[in-house]
């Protein structure tokens, strides 16, 4: 079960930091959603409010840490480039970028999966981190303005989304191409 | 009873707005990248050997996040926007950076 350094941070990046933000997602979507002046009482919202802002700040700042610790970390052991002529599997085995566009039935693994991948997931933080700010600005306020609420929704979704592309071709990457 | 302090739309709208004008910079310029990744442009978008032309397209993405946010928080401080108008153009442009990063899209332009 021994782990070397660059494994790590792949978890750190995905399983750790990724993960907290897919798995937070939904939880943190229907509090939003469910800030409504027919369901809670005035007090109710005081309570709630203050926990969601903690919970969308907490998802906001694991994000910007997945993304920028899979740009900065793990994405150049990823793209590291192998010694000229090196063809043999075996050795392209810590160059799991050249590993997977040395055989046709893996290169799109990379031309498609962390091409998107390494791109999109930079929008997550974005959306997150207004979504944190808009429901922390707004505090109980939320609860009476369902355009507002709406809008929040329809951005974290689109954070999701950006995430979950990101995190599923991340899983994939590493099941072909390992970085070691 | 407590009075409600009624808050204006502005900061929020510069929020969102700013979420789409990072996400629009990083769609729009990934896609110039991949038209051509040995332009003078893309070249420029190496700020890291290591990181490679990813490090200067979410690098500018992030500072035109974080700099619009600084410049229409400033702006529409204390003031009414119109929020549904302003929330489209951000969410449109949110699209913009979705399309900008997807694959299939440059193929249509090689």
């Amino acid at each position: 079960m021994e782990m070397n350094a660059r494994e790590i941070w792949t978890v750190i990046h995905g399983m750790v930091f990724g993960f907290i933000f897919l798995l937070g997602f939904s939880g943190a979507l229907y509090a939003v959603y469910s800030m409504r002046a027919e369901w809670l009482t005035a007090e109710g919202v005081q309570k709630s409010v203050r926990n969601i802002k903690i919970y969308l700040w907490a998802l906001a700042a694991s994000v910007w840490a997945a993304v920028i610790t899979g740009a900065w970390v793990v994405y150049p052991w990823y793209r590291a480039v192998p010694p000229e002529g090196t063809t043999d599997p075996a050795a392209l085995a810590t160059f799991p970028k050249f590993l997977l566009l040395a055989n046709k039935s893996t290169a799109e693994w990379h031309e498609f999966g962390m091409e998107w991948k390494e791109h999109v997931a930079f929008l997550a933080p974005f959306a997150a981190t207004a979504v944190a700010f808009a429901v922390s600005y707004y505090g109980p306020m939320l609860v009476k303005k369902p355009a507002e609420r709406r809008a929040v929704m329809a951005f974290f979704i689109v954070a999701f989304v950006a995430a979950a592309v990101a995190g599923l071709f991340g899983a994939f990457i590493t099941k072909a191409a390992p970085v070691r | 009873m407590a009075k409600e302090t009624v808050k204006p739309n502005g900061p929020m709208s510069a929020a969102l707005l700013a979420a789409g004008i990072g996400s629009a910079v990083l769609g729009l310029f990934t896609f110039i990248y991949e038209l051509n990744d040995k332009s003078a442009f893309s070249k420029s978008m190496t700020w890291s050997k290591p990181v490679g032309g990813l490090s200067g397209k979410s690098g500018w993405a992030i500072i035109a996040f974080f700099l619009s946010w600084a410049i229409l928080h400033f702006v529409w401080k204390g003031k009414e926007t119109e929020f549904n108008r302003i929330a489209t153009i951000a969410f449109v442009m949110l699209v913009i950076g979705l399309i900008g990063t997807f694959p299939p899209f440059w193929h249509l332009f090689k």
